[in-house]
């Protein structure tokens, strides 16, 4: 159970609606660890700064994750949170670990624009 | 936007939390603003069981009551700030957002806290998250059956050490020095574990690989003799800096860059008080943060009383 203040993704069929039902979309794929809190504040934070983007997490222990953990995009990653960014339903960026707000903020800038 | 403040601290730790909740409960006009997530390094602690009165807690859990608490008695929080400009002079205390937000303060208390080290050689950045992880806990069972390297001498190191052995199929620990930090306990541990090779004066140099780690280059000191040493990850557990860049300009720090305080925690510049891992100090643990931001800001408000008198 991630208990942030995100909305949460429990299962594949929903991770499908959430990306048929939005442009821009974010996911954060983690646990309740260090690694990964930091990255759900400041998705938190930036919910009302990126009303273009929907902001998600999914807990990476859910056997529904593989939606995100069998990625092509995330080959190689050893390190939680997987974070997504997805634009009409396609992966346009992935991180692997921890990640700081000028990290996020510039990718959210890069894909989606603000 | 301009506003002024009877004092900002500055950092969102158990120390800057603390002080908030001591500064705001006197009714001074009290912000916190910190560059990263409310909480600091608590945060990265999954279980805390030594934190007086409270049997057991994760970091996060704790991080927010202290929150909360300081928000009921009026202290307020921005997290995740970026600061583009800072005055600690004795007669300026001003910090500029980058929305243009210029911050007042009369009193200014440095709860910046500290950051994992980093090795600094060349590949750390690119195989971040790829291999290299600075977490046991979040990332060990990505590396179950591989081979993996852990880096430091410190009991971190070695506890993680013996602790990644559950997944890994063996565990290299290699250290720059030639004896271990850590306490007895721990060395034996690791020491004797049937999983756990060690290299003592030996330092990773580059990291290598494609879509994830595949090797290091370690160089042994003594004899300077290289070798590329296939790994397929790399746990980095070599301690902590202070967070203290910037503050070179007008408050006294050592050689390790921790800001140099008196006994009751105000700096060389007047109404600049610092608490917590960034001072020049022995322990640093969630209860010394607390009584450092306890005692900042007891002083803190001392200083302002005397100003207004």
């Amino acid at each position: 159970m991630l208990y942030t203040n995100l909305k949460h993704i429990e299962s594949a069929a929903q991770h499908a609606n959430v990306l048929k039902e939005n442009e821009n979309v974010m996911v954060i794929c983690g646990r309740m660890g260090p690694m990964c809190i930091p990255v759900y504040g400041i998705a938190e934070e930036l919910e009302s700064t990126y009303p273009n983007v929907a902001f998600f997490d999914m807990e990476f222990d859910n056997p529904e994750a593989h939606v995100i953990r069998n990625l092509p995009e995330v080959r190689g990653f050893m390190g939680i949170p997987f974070t997504i960014y997805y634009k009409n339903g396609k992966v346009v960026k992935a991180t692997s670990s921890i990640q700081s707000k000028a990290q996020v903020t510039a990718i959210l800038d890069e894909q989606f624009g603000k | 936007m301009n506003k002024k403040y009877d004092v900002v601290v500055l950092g969102a730790g158990p120390a800057g939390l603390t002080a908030g909740i001591y500064l705001s409960r006197a009714r001074q006009k009290t912000l916190i603003l910190s560059d990263g997530p409310v909480g600091g390094q608590m945060i990265l602690t999954h279980e805390i069981a030594n934190y007086p009165g409270v049997e057991s807690i994760s970091g996060y859990q704790l991080a927010n009551i202290m929150k909360k608490q300081a928000q009921s008695f009026g202290c307020e929080i921005i997290a995740n700030a970026s600061i583009q400009k800072m005055e600690l002079m004795p007669l300026n205390k001003s910090f500029v957002l980058d929305d243009g937000t210029r911050i007042e303060s009369d009193a200014v208390i440095l709860a910046t806290g500290g950051r994992s080290r980093t090795l600094g050689v060349p590949g750390e950045a690119q195989f971040k998250g790829r291999g290299i992880s600075y977490c046991a806990t979040c990332d060990g069972d990505f590396f179950t059956d591989k081979e993996i390297v852990v880096v430091g001498g410190g009991n971190s190191a070695l506890d993680e050490a013996v602790s990644l052995t559950k997944y890994a199929s063996k565990v290299t620990i290699v250290h720059m020095l030639d004896a271990f930090q850590a306490s007895q306990h721990a060395i034996e541990e690791a020491v004797n574990h049937p999983k756990i090779d060690i290299r003592m004066e030996t330092v990773i140099t580059a990291f290598h690989g494609e879509e994830s780690l595949q090797s290091v280059d370690l160089k042994q000191l003594k004899t300077g003799e290289t070798e590329v040493f296939k790994t397929d990850g790399v746990f980095i557990f070599i301690g902590y800096v202070p967070n203290t860049e910037g503050f070179d300009c007008c408050l006294d720090l050592n050689e390790r860059q921790e800001i140099v305080v008196r006994t009751d925690l105000s700096t060389n510049v007047p109404g600049v008080f610092s608490a917590g891992d960034n001072i020049d100090k022995l322990y640093r643990q969630v209860t010394t943060a607390v009584g450092d931001g306890t005692v900042a800001a007891l002083t803190a408000i001392r200083y302002l009383t005397e100003q207004k008198k």
